[in-house]
């Protein structure tokens, strides 16, 4: 018989969690005439309206499918154990912290959970532009489940923590961007719940405050509270998380230690890349429609499976589809680690190369000069942009890249032994 | 560790929460909060701030004195027609603002209804305590106004925090139930401006309900604003009051209230799904 925690130990236990939701379809009707389309129309507002008196929800389209964002979910969490939660987008992470944060209730299967909860699927959801610091402190501080003689008892803590105390009576209208994050973050970081909820908030603030909330997590994890924590950030999950699970489309695909759970996850992505298609790893970019990036091949295998000797030079093709003409276009390549912490940028216009073309294929060939790296494996994000970032057309993130060759007692003793990532041999010790 | 009992949560479908009332005290502070903040948000940005508390139905007051008073000539039961319209003015004013705040409100408070967990009902709720800020400001103004007339009110004044009471559940009722509705169909957002326009004339706010043929005035209490009009008058002004009518309208707004929170909770699950 496995082993099983004594029911006190479980802090959530989820069984056969599932959630449903309706969307419609158009059909497709490119070439109707103007008399279809009002007979289309008519029955669509008699389709409402009958909605409307049963009660059910409007849904646009003509055709309306039922679609399981969640389904057959089932793991536990003791407590004061950190959970992990990835997944790519879609996976259904967010719909899964919604329920448990109970914003909206499960279609089937149920959950169990035994303490105090605190969710933080946003920062700062309540702040008000118009309410001072002071105000939005307590104000979001109650959103979050505390109460005034706890907000109180931390205030101090918190305007410290987030670095406003001159601005605590000035609207946080007036506040920028990066002070509103700290403050909201701030609040946050001071809940004192049993159980924490939490959803990449961390994907927020510039690099060093990112740093700062990631030192308060690990804190809070250290007290022994039980947190489940959804990130896009690997990394993260694994510095801060024992347990992970992996979904995909809604269901639980893997349950384990965080760092097996991430590499796998890493793996799932590569497979898909040997099938040719990079969709999975692109991004939803703010000027989507102009460059698509087709493919990517580093050192003349697209599979990721390139070895590059120390010294040698990296060669990326980088294959566009252009779909109206552009100019001053540039190709970003990032270099990251196994951890996807980025390790190197490289941009076509630090070597002055820019590309102006009209619609159609288009090709960029670049030779990266020799990178001092540890041995192991190395992942490449491409995007393109407008010179000065002015127009961000497309990226492909983390695929797979390149081996970088070394002595093997190197490679072997990667992180988290030796975390370091630049390498150069040469040094001399006494 | 604290000795407090572990709170345990089950969520499933359709599960009835015995917890609910329970709940709903448990986030009291949340309530006052969130009250508190429609009350400071409320005239900010603006230059002349809570001054319009006081100005709209001042100006309301004085045109429906003209209309009523010295162009129809209705009766005002021997009472200054300004103050007739005038208590007639202050309940009908909270519950026009506190129905359509309260039935706007989750729509508002939707980026806190799609992030966080809290019993919604104190949303819509805490929209009505608001909008009696306003209520009291005009009851300030409307005690200088009998000042002004030499006007003074005898005991009955003190029974009048009991009609407030029933314009305030009068407003909520029909307030949840709508705000409920208008989270999934929008289209009531343009009912409520219609509604309390039509309202304003339907209720006895600018005329006595005297001026109602007697055979219909039951009738006529079915608007339950009819009874926290006429009952205003009688707590103010000392005009007559018929205590049947008051029965009927405190009916009304017992079985809307009823209806409305029904229909809210029965809709409440569903709320950040649709939002």
């Amino acid at each position: 018989m496995p082993f099983e925690a004594p029911v006190s130990d479980v802090a959530i236990s989820v069984e056969a969690l599932g959630k449903s939701y309706l969307i419609g379809h158009l059909a497709g009707h490119a070439s109707e005439s103007f008399r279809e389309m009002l007979v289309r129309s008519a029955r669509g507002l008699g389709r409402s309206a009958l909605d409307v008196l049963r009660g059910r929800q409007l849904v646009d389209g003509d055709t309306v499918e039922e679609f399981w964002a969640l389904r057959d979910v089932s793991f536990e969490v003791r407590r004061g154990e950190v959970m992990g939660v990835i997944g790519r987008n879609g996976a259904g992470k967010s719909t899964l912290l919604k329920i448990l944060s109970r914003i909206t209730e499960p279609s089937e299967g149920r959950a169990v959970i035994r303490g105090r909860v605190a969710s933080l699927l946003e920062v700062g959801t309540g702040f008000h532009p118009e309410l001072s610091g002071r105000e939005n402190i307590y104000l979001n501080g109650a959103i979050l489940g505390m109460t005034r003689a706890e907000i109180a008892a931390r205030f101090d803590e918190i305007v410290a923590f987030a670095e406003v105390e001159r601005f605590l009576d000035t609207p946080v209208k007036r506040y920028s961007s990066g002070m509103y994050m700290r403050l909201a973050f701030a609040v946050a970081a001071h809940l004192e719940p049993e159980i924490l909820i939490v959803d990449e908030v961390l994907a927020v603030g510039d690099l060093a405050f990112q740093r700062k909330c990631l030192g308060k997590m690990q804190d809070v994890a250290q007290q022994g509270r039980t947190v489940i924590f959804v990130s896009h950030n690997l990394p993260s999950v694994m510095d801060l998380s024992d347990r992970a699970i992996l979904l995909d489309r809604g269901r639980v695909a893997l349950a384990g230690a965080s760092h097996e759970v991430a590499s796998h996850f890493l793996g799932s992505l590569r497979t898909e890349l040997s099938a040719g298609d990079i969709s999975a790893y692109r991004r939803p970019y703010r000027d989507a429609g102009w460059v698509d990036i087709q493919a990517v091949c580093v050192g003349g295998d697209p599979l990721g499976g390139a070895v590059i000797q120390p010294g040698e030079t990296v060669s990326i093709d980088v294959e566009l589809a252009v779909h109206r003409a552009v100019e001053d276009g540039i190709i970003v390549v990032n270099i990251l680690d196994e951890r996807l912490d980025i390790v190197a940028t490289f941009m076509s216009s630090d070597g002055g190369y820019r590309f102006s073309v009209s619609p159609g294929a288009h090709q960029v060939h670049c030779e990266l000069g020799p990178m001092p790296l540890a041995p192991g494996t190395y992942l490449v994000s491409v995007g393109a942009a407008q010179a000065g970032l002015r127009l961000a057309w497309d990226a492909v993130n983390a695929l797979p890249g390149f081996r970088m060759a070394g002595e093997e007692s190197l490679a072997w003793l990667r992180w988290p032994e030796r975390p370091g990532v630049i390498f150069q041999e040469g040094s001399k010790w006494r | 560790m604290s000795a407090a009992p572990v709170t345990e949560v089950i969520l499933e479908r359709g599960r009835v929460d015995r917890n609910y009332w329970l709940d709903l005290w448990r986030y009291r502070e949340l309530f006052q909060v969130l009250a508190w903040r429609d009350v400071a948000i409320r005239y900010k940005q603006t230059a002349i701030g809570v001054a319009w508390a006081v100005i709209r139905p001042a100006l309301t007051v004085l045109i429906f004195t003209i209309v009523f008073g010295r162009i129809a000539h209705l009766p005002s039961n021997g009472v200054p027609y300004p103050l007739l319209v005038f208590a007639g003015m202050l309940p009908w004013t909270f519950f026009a603002t506190a129905l359509s705040d309260a039935s706007n409100s989750l729509v508002s408070n939707a980026n806190l209804v799609g992030k966080v967990y809290f019993p919604r009902l104190i949303v819509p709720a805490a929209t009505v305590v608001a909008a009696f800020v306003d209520f009291f400001i005009s009851l300030v103004v409307m005690a200088a106004v009998m000042a002004w007339y030499r006007f003074a009110p005898d005991w009955r004044v003190l029974l009048l925090p009991l009609f407030v009471l029933i314009a305030m559940l009068a407003s909520l009722g029909p307030g949840l139930w709508i705000t409920a509705v208008n989270v999934r169909y929008r289209d009531f957002r343009y009912v409520i401006p219609f509604l309390v326009q039509f309202g304003l004339y339907v209720s006895p706010v600018g005329f006595s309900a005297s001026v109602i043929p007697a055979s219909w005035r039951l009738v006529y209490a079915i608007n339950p604003m009819v009874g926290v009009i006429d009952g205003f008058r009688w707590c103010l002004l000392r005009t007559p009051i018929d205590w049947r009518e008051v029965g009927v309208s405190l009916l009304v707004v017992a079985v809307s209230l009823w209806i409305g929170v029904r229909q809210f909770r029965r809709l409440e699950k569903t709320f950040a799904d649709v939002l």
